[in-house]
């Protein structure tokens, strides 16, 4: 285990089809990062004999697939996170699996990540399951690709291959709109390219994908007007103390800020950021905190503080996209529960607008939404909530559905925009306003 | 020996708050929540974190330890002062049956007797506490099928795991709804490894057991492993007399099953280089886990953490 310098981790994702090679490249990472240790490998290597399709070599991709069920029948049914760091950087890596009817694993993988690492095996090039994963990494907000040719020992370490496979793969990138690909000839088993250079591939001048992993820099959030706390808690220690708890979504917070709680549209001043080690002059995206106002401003959870001077909208009704995730069909009209940051309220599909073809992208009419499918929706909530478009900020944009009989999680959805502003929040709003006016004046 | 100064990790703030995230929001929505509560170094840190999400209250659950009797004797200290420490209640549940009928680690092989003494208990104690949101501090670097487990992982009614039903967990956005007789167990520390619980230790200056640090200690070998003689219920064949030697211990559980290791850190920073430089994973000294194949996913079925 290596001891790391401090710079933002990295969340990266891998996918692609069953047998590309993702546990072999991933288990390659981690043992060449030193992150197998020895009690690990000597398993590993009575495993490979028991399980291994590789002879009596050591099988990486065991160290990957945990589950009893994978090993016997030697597929990926779920995701799994793997923790490992270099010299240069921390790296969270999420297993994705490639079976298709657990694709909604992979989205779970990618919702969090901020790179994927798409494998492709080198003698099939771009199939169907790259164009879903592709699709899907892109529509849950990954913008940086890292694409990995594998298997390049079987096509005779071929430049030509390698180049048509990485053109199809870039055309395909671009009309899903992710801003980076960075395309890299490899041979997971053999470890070329992967963190060492390979010498059957001279002729490929870029970086390895550890070098790639290493060096690439995630730009944060794009430049953010204002505070964003989606309110969590209330903490009610007794009736001389009321905190403000959650984690800040967007922008800075300082003692003496004036903020505003939407939707109610009450505002007042943050004069204390209370931790457990003393008060603290300031907070930052990312933190969790307790915020105390110098009034007694109605805020419950559910609702966001803001800065004063920028406001997140309130609204409604929404498009969205949607991916489906249960094997019930998705019911237009049907009340499912929603949650959208801390709030939680009942919401209905009004109209599916089209469900995307994964593997090509277009549109195509539809008027129910099966598993695994993407839909753009509109959506009409019982209440209003407090939100930013997800392309703006992940936190205030996501939202689950929940089925209101078995519980189970039957949707992960993205707002788009408002379809029209809550009507009685701009009433609302005027009057606030006013009070809002008032209190300036005092 | 200072292998990390002493300033601001970044990484660790995120992990912190993080965490703080998910204690609150298990406890917005439980209505008998709870704390498992081991007495290791993951505890002491969800301890802390549990004191800083909920400050300046206190957090709003106890503390639930499942006592199989065969702890160290430094560990029952320790509980003691944390309980003086934070205030807050803790339960302490031991399998009265499995006491009765004489199961012990030595009698009864430990496979039946982690069965009897922990998961049974743990089934008992939260079957008695109708608790249906249990915080537990296992990490997913920890071991294969904890890999894989959700941060707030469902449990059907009589406590089972389900790997192949979980639900999708995206974001941050998590689903606290159950069904009758349904529970969550709640992972704060999911993402943490062992050397960000020991870093966060020593940022914090979080007290831990001191069974952590090496020390000059007496032990005999069983299989290979060292175990430490901390009482006279440690049976010793022919006059077999334990030794002395320097040890420290990485993960502690009861005493007859935790394997010391050799070493000389005696302090929390000798430990992080210790970490960096290990060559062997954090379970490798627990006897439990390699008594057959898939042998900690089969205990996660069947309800143990
Ligand atoms: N020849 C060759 N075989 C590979 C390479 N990478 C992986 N494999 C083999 O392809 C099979 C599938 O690999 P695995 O990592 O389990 O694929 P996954 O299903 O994508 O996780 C295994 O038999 C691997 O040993 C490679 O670079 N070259």
């Amino acid at each position: 285990m290596a001891q790391t310098s401090e710079m933002a981790p990295l969340r990266f994702i891998t996918c692609g089809s069953v047998d590309d090679g993702k546990s072999t490249l991933l288990g390659r990472l981690l043992y060449e990062s030193n992150r197998i240790f020895d009690d690990e490998l000597h398993a590993l290597e009575i495993e490979s004999k028991r399980f291994g399709t590789q002879g009596d070599r050591t099988d990486f991709s065991l160290l990957v697939d945990g589950l009893q069920a994978e090993r016997e029948q030697r597929i990926t049914i779920d995701v799994a996170y793997r923790y490992f760091a270099t010299e240069r950087r921390k790296f969270v890596a999420a297993d994705a699996p490639g079976h298709e009817q657990y694709t909604r694993n992979m989205a779970t993988g990618a919702s969090t990540a901020q790179l994927a690492i798409i494998l492709v095996d080198a003698r099939n090039g771009v199939v169907t399951q790259t164009r879903r994963h592709t699709r899907i990494v892109a529509l849950m907000g990954v913008r940086h690709a890292l694409l990995a040719v594998n298997k390049m020992d079987l096509v005779g370490w071929s430049e030509h291959t390698f180049d048509s496979v990485a053109a199809a793969y870039r055309e395909l990138a671009h009309t899903c709109g992710l801003s980076t690909v960075e395309a890299i000839p490899i041979s997971a088993l053999e470890g070329d390219n992967v963190i060492r250079r390979s010498d059957a591939m001279r002729w490929h001048d870029g970086p390895t994908v550890l070098e790639h992993l290493e060096s690439i820099s995630i730009a944060g959030p794009a430049h953010h007007a204002g505070l964003r706390l989606p309110v969590q808690w209330i903490n009610r220690r007794d009736s001389s103390f009321r905190g403000v708890c959650g984690r800040i979504a967007a922008g800075t917070v300082n003692p003496g800020d004036r903020v505003v709680s939407l939707p109610s549209g009450t505002t007042s001043k943050v004069q204390r950021i209370v931790t457990f080690d003393g008060d603290r002059p300031n907070a930052a995206v990312g933190d969790s905190v307790t915020l105390v106002m110098e009034d007694n401003i109605d805020v419950s959870r559910g609702d966001v503080i803001a800065s004063d001077g920028s406001r997140p909208a309130v609204a409604d009704q929404f498009e969205a996209r949607l991916l489906w995730m249960s094997f019930d069909k998705m019911l237009p009209g049907r009340p499912y529960l929603l949650k959208l940051h801390c709030k939680e309220t009942t919401a209905t599909i009004t109209t599916i607008k089209y469900v995307e073809d994964i593997d090509t992208g277009a549109r195509l009419a539809a008027a129910t939404l099966a598993c695994n499918e993407i839909g753009v929706v509109a959506l009409s909530l019982a209440q209003p909530v407090v939100f930013e478009p997800y392309a703006v900020n992940r936190t205030l944009g996501a939202f689950i559905l929940i089925d209101k009989l078995t519980f189970e999680t039957v949707g992960a959805g993205m707002l788009s925009f408002a379809l029209r502003r809550s009507s009685n929040i701009q009433w609302q709003q005027l009057t606030i306003d006013k009070q809002a006016r008032g209190a300036q004046k005092q | 020996m200072s292998v990390l100064p002493r300033c601001r990790l970044p990484h660790l703030d995120d992990l912190e708050s993080e965490a703080i995230e998910i204690l609150r929001e298990a406890a917005t929505n439980a209505r008998a929540p709870v704390m498992l509560y081991s007495i290791g170094k993951d505890s002491s840190v969800m301890v802390h974190l549990a004191r800083k999400a909920f400050f300046p209250a206190k957090p709003p659950f106890p503390l639930l330890h499942i006592d199989t009797t065969w702890k160290f004797r430094e560990m029952y200290a320790h509980r003691e002062r944390t309980a003086a420490e934070t205030g807050m209640q803790i339960i302490v549940h031991r399998n009265e049956q499995g006491i009765l009928a004489g199961v012990t680690p030595f009698t009864h092989g430990s496979a039946y007797y982690t069965d009897v003494m922990k998961t049974e208990a743990l089934r008992q104690a939260l079957d008695a506490g109708g608790f249906d949101v249990v915080f537990g501090g296992a990490r997913r670097d920890e071991e294969k099928s904890r890999a894989k487990e959700r941060i707030f992982s469902l449990r059907t009614r009589g406590h089972r795991w389900n790997p192949k039903q979980q639900r999708p967990e995206l974001w941050a956005l998590y689903n606290t709804h159950l069904a009758p007789g349904e529970s969550l167990r709640v992972f704060p520390l999911s993402n943490w490894t062992e050397l960000d619980v020991w870093q966060y230790i020593l940022r914090d200056a979080i007290p831990v057991v001191p069974l952590y640090f090496a020390k000059e200690r007496p032990v005999v070998e069983r299989n290979g492993t060292l175990i430490m003689v901390d009482d006279d219920r440690m049976p010793l064949p022919g006059g077999e007399r334990p030794q002395n030697r320097m040890v420290r211990f990485r993960t502690l559980g009861c005493y007859p099953l935790s394997g010391a290791i050799e070493s000389d850190a005696t302090t929390v920073e000798a430990i992080i280089a210790a970490t960096i430089a290990a060559r062997s994973t954090e379970r490798a000294g627990r006897l439990i886990d390699s008594d057959q194949p898939g042998s900690m996913e089969k205990k996660k079925h069947e309800g143990y953490f």
